[in-house]
């Protein structure tokens, strides 16, 4: 990137810098001419001058300047106005150049706005651009929040800037240069008064400021620090927790603000200063001009009309003047800015842009050889991690590198990824240097995966298919109002030199999975979840969240049949104790009293968990039905037990997982209500207090709780509270709640509930479990196996995928692995996380999956325990750093080397 | 079966008899209620201990595996509570419970009944006397036995 912002912006915006030059320019005739009338409207039509007679006419928009150098030039010679028709005619005009003074003014910074958002645009982009290829090393040393804030925050000024960087000059000095010019016209002598302050301001104020420059300067780089340092507070708090460390970070917090507050209220200090000593010289001038002025008016050497033209023309000279010095402490600020910002994206060995350069059609399959020549590694330490190792993969073939703790055989796998960069030797593919194959190559025909695994913040399939998201391989059509919008983003990108790439294109590379599209691309990706053992994992997420109904209707078009699968197997098996179903004429004495008042699942906040009590209309059923009375009772009840049983205990005791009514923080506000309550006739009780009361009845469930509060009146007046509730529902609430149906899906509810529509019985242990795997050969045997699994990947596997457990991101990394179906498959200790016996499963796994359908990439596998590299054809063994053995694991088992000795 | 009946059951369990009732309604209300059906299993020989049981109603059969198979060493009768040992000792159970009828079963877990005896000491005093108590029969048992032989 361009050293100089300056000479950055020029090359970028030419075209549109001159544009806006000449707009500038031509704006300065109306604002010149602006200057000019209110002396002819004083001295003319309202002083009289030149209308001695009653009667007289005065020429009007006679044009003549007197210019320097060619003496009074005359333009027009206008047309014959009397005193009051020039008055009124001298103010319209007045009026029209306020007007056309103000469109300029509005196009002008339109324009600019525009100009300087576009080349922000491109500044972020290029950084971003930069930081795709940026060499491995580099990210050792940099922490992944400073360059967001680099890109998001610090170059942020620059866009406000770019718009001013050479309008802002023009314009303002054009404008100082008018007044002051004008000023001089009028009287010389004011005229240099002026001149003297404006000089003593410009030498004096940047002078003052070099200091803001430097503690601008410091501010940007504590503040990148300290977001580099909150990054890191939030990527290691586990550690932080695990040591007790809490409050040393809070000290390193707190001195980084302290320091970042000291350095901010000099910067006030000083800004304020130099305000002030800005504003005073502007007050000089014009002390200046009424005591010298007023006193050559009184001489009568200089007319009032004159004074006052030179003073309301003054008035515009400190506004440009001022700005054009806050221009220049701008340029000097985002200069450094930019200078900072560009010196830390400026790393040598930057790869070149062609190797990640967009390609559109699939390379071939890679047929030479991948060789290790005489190829060296070391850490940034600088320890030897590799020395000189050669070694060649054939197509097709399987190795297993095993290595002892130091062997540096994950550094090999590290250097065949192009994750690092050997210090010397080679790694070629045929005759290739495998460092300057394009990325369409290596990304396409070779697989990496390792224990180290990032996954996106995203579904488990954008994660699972972001190995085949090469190119926008099928365009995404519009119509209408979005083509339209489509052409202004693509317009807009290439402005601001940006790629015109469409994310909602398919980018999916459907071939190398060995599918031909959407359709069948599902079969693909379920064979590598079996491979890795991952499908049981993704079903139980897809059991427990709630379909998506405008992509899973297959799910919900067969509900009733599988309810009903699920009922008949269950009598089968004699199990049909286990769940007690919803139905919409009786109680469910698994389900919670609030659960059968509302019969459905809340979808929105109004009906949901506590709120459902204090909803109005939710109260006014339970009125109708008879139930506000029984339920607090009940409320108050167990109020009672609960305070009775937990009161004793601290707040952070296990027991309260236990309980359902209330939360531990809860139980001192319950007590004193229990205790305001206890003799109050139910009618005395206010609204509030009766909500809080009753909402503990609708958490109780009989069978659990035990504590005898349901009869069988209470059950049939709660069915009948429900039928009333729905009946009058108000469209407000229509769509807050979904009501159980037997032949409808609820969309709020998940895929598990839905099948079960019903209760688990809570006395059944092991109850939870059986009717799971159940469900499972339901869904299986009615072919909705597929859709659920579907379900499952929908879910979201949080930031760098910490919603699953490290097991579950190894296997996924595999299975994206395996997914593209590559010529060369490098897995490095990728499933360090499992026990050994799931990870012999997966291997064994892998290495038939990536041999089906005539396939065989050659597979380099660094195994963690050298006792599973009885499966590969070819056995390496490393060794410090070095190849010490090499050959089949007959050969090398024969032999008495350090693969039999890691083996025992 | 409502929580204050089964407070009174727990009464009846020699283990808690000398315990105050809040203390057990405590016990019970945090314990689960679980029901099994003829033939099923409550826990097996070897498994890891989790749990205690105390028999509300039914019967339930122990069962010590042998080289010829199961054999049935005892029977449990309401009242009377069921793998308390391996939750005091941390060890795995030394034999398998199986349901001889339907069962109603309280299943008290082992992190809550320890929590318990930390907190209320009396508890735990009571606890220990009734476990002394049974030692001292074993002994005299094992003293039979041995002058028996």
């Amino acid at each position: 990137m361009e050293p100089s912002l300056a000479r950055y912006i020029w090359k970028h915006t030419k075209k549109q810098q001159v544009w806006i030059l000449i707009i500038v320019l031509l704006s300065m005739i109306p604002y010149f001419m602006s200057f000019d009338l209110p002396k002819l409207i004083v001295n003319g039509p309202i002083q009289g001058k030149g209308f001695g007679q009653p009667g007289a006419t005065q020429p009007f928009l006679r044009l003549h300047y007197d210019l320097p150098f060619f003496g009074e030039v005359q333009f027009f010679s206008g047309f014959q106005l009397d005193r009051t028709a020039t008055l009124f005619a001298l103010s319209l005009v007045f009026l029209l150049l306020v007007v056309v003074n103000g469109l300029f003014k509005l196009y002008i910074n339109t324009y600019k706005g525009r100009l300087g958002e576009r080349m922000l645009r491109r500044i972020r982009f290029d950084l971003v651009d930069r930081v795709l290829r940026f060499p491995p090393f580099y990210f050792k040393r940099v922490k992944s929040a400073e360059v967001a804030t680099m890109v998001k925050d610090e170059v942020e000024p620059l866009g406000g800037f770019i718009g001013d960087a050479f309008l802002q000059p023009v314009l303002l000095g054009g404008q100082a240069l008018t007044a002051m010019l004008f000023i001089v016209v009028q009287n010389f002598w004011l005229g240099m008064i002026a001149a003297v302050i404006v000089l003593i301001q410009i030498v004096l104020i940047p002078r003052m400021r070099r200091r803001l420059i430097v503690l601008g300067r410091e501010r940007q780089l504590t503040a990148r620090a300290l977001s580099g340092r909150v990054g890191e507070i939030v990527d290691g708090i586990g550690t932080v927790h695990v040591h007790d460390t809490s409050n040393y970070e809070r000290a390193d917090i707190a001195a980084r603000l302290g320091l970042i507050f000291k350095i901010r209220f000099d910067l006030y200090q000083w800004k304020f200063m130099v305000k002030f000593l800005n504003n005073f010289l502007a007050q000089v001038t014009p002390f200046l001009f009424y005591m010298l002025g007023g006193y050559l008016v009184i001489q009568g050497r200089l007319d009032v009309g004159q004074l006052v033209a030179v003073i309301s023309a003054y008035k515009d000279l400190p506004g440009p003047m001022k700005e054009l010095i806050d221009w220049d402490q701008a340029r000097q600020d985002v200069q450094v800015k930019y200078q900072q910002v560009v010196e830390q994206f400026s790393v040598e060995g930057v790869i070149a842009p062609s190797i990640g350069a967009l390609t559109m059609d699939n390379p071939d399959p890679m047929t030479a050889p991948l060789s290790a020549i005489s190829l060296s590694m070391a850490d940034d330490g600088g320890a030897m991690l590799l020395d000189r190792i050669s070694l060649q993969v054939n197509p097709g073939e399987t190795v297993a590198l095993v290595s002892t703790a130091t062997g540096g055989a994950e550094a090999l796998a590290e250097a065949f990824a192009r994750l690092n960069w050997p210090n010397s030797g080679r790694i070629t593919s045929g005759s290739d240097d495998l460092l300057e194959l394009p990325e369409a190559v290596t990304g396409r025909r070779m697989s990496y995966a390792s224990s180290d695994v990032f996954l996106f913040q995203a579904s488990l399939r954008d994660n699972l298919l972001y190995g085949l998201k090469h190119a926008p391989l099928n365009p995404a059509s519009y119509d209408g109002e979005a083509a339209d919008q489509r052409r202004w983003n693509v317009n807009e990108a290439l402005r601001s030199g940006n790629p015109d790439l469409d994310t909602r294109s398919d980018w999916i590379d459907y071939a190398s999975a060995g599918a031909t599209g959407p359709h069948d691309l599902f079969e693909a990706v379920r064979r590598v979840l079996d491979a890795v053992v991952l499908s049981r994992d993704i079903l139980d997420l897809g059991l427990r969240s709630s379909a998506d109904l405008t992509r899973h209707t297959e799910l919900a078009g067969r509900i009733v049949e599988l309810r009903a699968a699920l009922r008949t197997r269950l009598e089968h098996e004699g199990l049909s104790g286990l769940v007690v179903p919803f139905e919409p004429g009786a109680y469910n004495k698994e389900a919670t009293i609030g659960q059968n008042l509302l019969f459905g699942a809340a979808a929105g906040p109004e009906l949901a968990d506590r709120a459902l009590a204090a909803n109005p209309y939710f109260a006014s059923v339970l009125r109708q039905a008879g139930l506000d009375r029984t339920l607090y009772e009940m409320g108050m009840e167990i109020a009672k037990q609960t305070i009775e049983l937990f009161a004793d205990l601290p707040p952070d005791h296990q027991f309260f997982q236990q309980l359902a009514f209330m939360s531990a923080e809860e139980i001192p506000a319950y007590e004193t209500l229990l205790q305001r309550l206890k003799n109050r006739p139910y009618e005395a009780v206010s609204e509030n207090d009766r909500a809080m009361i009753a909402t503990l009845s609708f958490a109780y469930i009989e069978p659990r709780h035990r504590f005898g509060l349901l009869s069988d009146e209470l059950m049939s007046k709660v069915v009948a509270a429900r039928n009333q509730f729905y009946e009058n529902l108000p469209p407000e609430l229509q769509n807050a709640v979904e009501r159980y149906d037997p032949a409808k899906y609820i969309a709020a509810a998940t895929v598990m509930d839905n099948v079960l529509f019903g209760r688990v019985g809570a006395n059944h242990p092991d109850a939870p479990d059986r009717i799971r795997s159940i469900v499972y050969d339901i869904l299986d045997e009615l072919g909705l196996y597929a859709e659920l699994l579907n379900v499952g990947l929908d879910f979201n596997v949080g930031a760098g995928g910490r919603r699953l457990t490290s097991g579950q991101r190894q296997k996924l990394d595999v299975a994206r692995a395996l997914l593209k179906r590559p010529d060369f498959l490098i897995l490095n200790r990728p499933l360090s996380a499992l026990d050994q016996r799931v990870q012999d499963k997966v291997m064994q796994n892998v290495l038939e999956e990536s041999r089906r359908d005539g396939h065989s990439p050659a597979i380099v596998w660094v195994v963690t325990n050298p006792a599973m590299a009885m499966m590969f054809d070819r056995v390496v063994v490393f060794d410090s750093g070095r190849l010490v053995e090499d050959g089949t694991h007959e050969t090398l088992l024969a032999g008495n080397g350090t693969f039999k000795e890691l083996l025992s | 079966m409502l929580l204050k009946d089964e407070v009174g059951m727990l009464q009846r369990v020699p283990l808690f008899s000398g315990i105050e009732p809040a203390k057990l309604k405590l016990l019970a209300f945090t314990s689960d209620r679980v029901s099994y059906g003829a033939g099923e299993i409550l826990f097996r020989q070897g498994d890891e201990g989790d749990a205690a049981y105390v028999i509300l109603s039914g019967r339930a059969d122990i069962l010590v595996d042998s080289d010829s198979g199961p054999i049935k060493v005892a029977e449990l009768v309401p009242n009377s509570i069921v793998g308390e040992i391996a939750i005091l000792c941390n060890s795995s159970r030394t034999a398998t419970v199986r349901a001889a009828s339907s069962l109603e079963v309280l299943r008290i877990r082992k992190d809550h009944l320890l929590r318990l005896m930390k907190e209320f000491p009396e508890m735990t005093i009571e606890m220990v006397r009734v476990l002394a108590d049974r030692l001292s029969h074993t002994t005299a048992d094992l003293i039979d036995a041995r002058s028996a032989k």
